[in-house]
């Protein structure tokens, strides 16, 4: 670590008391660079055992890294806290300007606790915090909020401004937190988690400088890992069509979820490709701040105002891969007008897409089986592709008038175990599925990985790696876990995981003799593995058990590139995953 | 021919990544933005596009004209140079200029001025930025 580097400062608030303190941690950031090492840490530290997650008690934890505001494509904010979704380990990465704007406050760490009486929200710069009243804000969607508190408050350029809307009010356990109008810390719930506190936004606002030892070597590794960052063709492909262009090849190899996954091939694909969201609808891209690829893309929705010819209103909706195929083919829709328009109203409310998506499908699969009736629905009518329905339900879903919408807003699982259709279910661990039915890895990786995220190890690239091998599950189990194991590091310095490609072993080792450290690929591997055992060990805590883990009955009917999974592979790999974290020492 | 300058070509390729920002503080050799002599912030929300405030090099600089010790001197080609011993932090050029382009320097108490050195331009991967000289802009 860089001698006096701010990082090992924690900032911690007490809404209950409305205070705020600063304590230091260097050994631990030296020990875990910051970011999701230092973070789980603090989570077991914070996070008292067997707490409701959404209790006062549950910490929230924002931490950011040692290489985040030194080197570009360190753009990620770690947030840490008990997940209202799944009951354990809740974590959840966002970009936008969240991870400069704390590193240059001047902070390692946030740490909020307790929970406000009226609603609330915080200001936060080197100075520390201020609470400021949010009961006008309170019921506001996500984009009006941003639009006043810009207003209301300054360091345009050097803030991030992280807010909630309603969904993370009425507590669905599926609520995102959305930062600079278009990033998210989206799954597992942390909106839920600000809602419960009473708190509707976090504006964090900073402007320092980090010195390290030898600026002629930080200048040339700088600038060796700019290049690689701006050349390579994996993060013009980011830049380009973004991760939209997935759309295409994963429905051509037959491994785009649809209707409830009841099928990998979406009739219309094609129309819903990131090609024709790109050639139609692009109205800008932007960036996270210090990364240069700038993989935000937003489709420009122009639409009529209904009584006032030639009056139009354009919108700009954030669109990637994930929400195409939860919003998009998971439910049939298959015109990108109509995508954009129900992604307008999730991102208004505050809903994680890809949950949201899942749970209409599997709504929709119940409606059309007659195991629910108008009664359970508030009279809607789920039909695939009929995205007025499913904008009403979303609405449903945030209001939740009956036991029904209760439920969905608790999650697929919660509301197939009340209501029947385990089998068809998506859910993983209690985390709703991501968009790649690629073969066993895929799924084995949804299981396993300790965010039950896509991106947790990567499963679905092992998948398309392997297309035309046999696979075991010896090798895919441990695979995974090598790769969730690395990933640890990145997350925790803290680079995008699209920046993987950058970021290779021997660029971290080098990057870290910027800040002080003499490690190599070795070292690092087994900070990785540390790391994860922490996180698998906050997982068991809380209850979690890998054999006892449901595998939705859907994975099976539906073959892959990989053909029909069977069951024993998938819990043979599993056990393996698990046999390796368990045989890892516990400190 | 007088000395080159930065110009922003256009504005609406600007993505808001920022590393301009971050290239203009590492001139000192350090991470951050506390020195830095340009600023990219979003026009209202980042939908709206982005505000890049950096020095214009005007060729009669209202900055200049404030100063009460002379700190500030005409650059060749536009804009000013400043003399760090003889400013004694008052603020004045900050308030003066008319775009903003002046930042503070905390640390010092003295302002951050552009010297034009072009480094951001070659941090700018969407072209948003360039080094050239007024001759060659309206060639």
């Amino acid at each position: 670590m860089i001698k006096d580097d701010p990082i090992q400062n924690v900032l911690y608030v007490d809404l209950s008391r409305r205070r705020f303190w600063v304590e230091k941690y260097p050994e631990l950031f030296e020990k875990y660079f910051g970011g999701t090492g230092v973070a789980i840490n603090l989570l077991h530290k914070e996070c008292p055992k067997n707490i409701d997650p959404l209790s006062p008690e549950n910490p929230i934890i924002f931490a950011v890294g040692q290489f985040n505001g030194l080197f570009p494509l360190a753009s990620k904010t770690v947030a840490m806290f008990k997940s209202p979704l799944t009951g354990n380990l809740g974590e959840s990465h966002c970009g936008g300007r969240s991870s400069i704007a704390i590193r240059m406050a001047g902070y390692g760490a946030i740490i909020i606790k307790g929970s406000s009486e009226t609603p609330i929200y915080l200001t936060i710069d080197e100075n520390g915090v201020k609470f400021r009243d949010a009961s006008v804000l309170w019921g506001m969607g996500s984009y009006t909020v941003g639009r006043i508190i810009r207003e209301l408050e300054i360091g345009a350029g050097v803030r991030t401004i992280m807010r909630i809307g309603p969904a993370g009010e009425n507590l669905v356990s599926y609520a995102c937190v959305i930062t600079e109008t278009y990033r998210h810390f989206g799954r597992l719930g942390l909106g839920a988690v600000f809602g419960s506190k009473k708190l509707k936004a976090v504006v964090i606002l900073g402007k320092r400088s980090i010195k390290p030892k030898n600026s002629k070597i930080y200048r040339k590794i700088y600038n060796e890992i700019f290049d690689k960052a701006t050349k390579l063709p994996l993060m013009r492909k980011y830049h380009e069509l973004g991760t939209a262009m997935n759309v295409n090849p994963l429905n051509e190899l037959g491994c785009l979820p649809t209707k409830n996954l009841s099928t990998t091939r979406f009739e219309d694909a094609e129309k819903i490709s990131g090609e024709i969201f790109a050639q139609k609808y692009l109205g800008r891209r932007v960036a996270c701040a210090h990364c240069p690829v700038s993989c935000i893309h937003l489709a420009a929705l122009r639409e009529p105002y209904k009584n006032e010819p030639y009056f139009y209103k354009t919108k700009m909706v954030s669109y990637d891969y994930e929400p195409i195929y939860a919003l998009g083919s998971m439910l049939g829709i298959g015109s990108v007008e109509k995508i954009l328009k129900l992604m307008d109203e999730v991102e208004t409310l505050g809903l994680d897409a890809m949950s949201t998506g899942v749970v209409l499908a599997w709504t929709t699969e119940m409606w059309e089986k007659g195991m629910i009736s108008e009664k359970e629905t508030k009279n809607l009518k789920f039909n695939w592709g009929d995205h007025e329905t499913y904008i009403k339900a979303v609405r449903l879903i945030v209001k939740q008038p009956n036991e029904f919408y209760r439920a969905l807003a608790k999650g697929v699982e919660v509301a197939a175990l009340k209501f029947g259709g385990l089998d068809f279910a998506l859910a993983f661990g209690g985390n709703e599925m991501p968009g790649y039915h690629t073969g066993p890895a895929t799924h084995v990786g949804y299981l396993t990985g300790s965010r039950h995220s896509h991106l947790d190890s990567a499963g679905y690239s092992l998948d398309e790696k392997t297309v035309k091998e046999k696979l075991n599950p010896k090798m895919v189990g441990e695979t995974l876990f090598e790769e969730e194991a690395w990933r640890q590091i990145l997350s925790s310095l803290v680079v995008c995981f699209f920046a993987r490609g950058v970021y290779k072993p021997e660029i971290v080792v080098k990057a870290l003799s910027v800040v002080g450290y003499d490690l190599k690929i070795e070292d690092l591997k087994r900070i990785g593995e540390k790391i994860l055992k922490l996180k698998y060990l906050f997982k068991v805590r809380e209850g979690f058990n890998l054999e006892k883990l449901r595998i939705p009955r859907r994975i099976f009917e539906v073959p892959t590139p990989h053909g029909y999974i069977v069951e024993e592979f998938i819990r043979e790999a599993v056990k393996v995953y698990k046999e390796k974290i368990e045989s890892l020492p516990e400190n | 021919m007088s000395s080159k300058r930065i110009f922003v070509v256009d504005v609406d390729l600007c993505v808001g990544c920022q590393c301009c920002m971050f290239a203009c503080n590492r001139r000192f050799g350090e991470a951050g933005l506390s020195k830095s002599a340009i600023h990219v912030r979003s026009a209202g929300g980042v939908e709206r596009g982005f505000v890049v405030t950096v020095c214009r090099a005007c060729l009669n600089p209202p900055c200049l004209k404030v100063c009460p010790v002379d700190a500030l001197t005409l650059r060749k080609g536009g804009g000013v140079i400043l003399n760090a011993s003889k400013c004694i932090g008052c603020g004045n050029c900050v308030e003066a200029c008319s775009i903003k382009a002046v930042f503070w320097d905390k640390e010092t108490n003295k302002p951050i001025i552009c010297t034009h050195c072009g480094y951001c331009v070659n941090f700018c991967p969407y072209g948003v930025l360039t080094l050239k000289t007024v001759e060659e802009e309206f060639e």
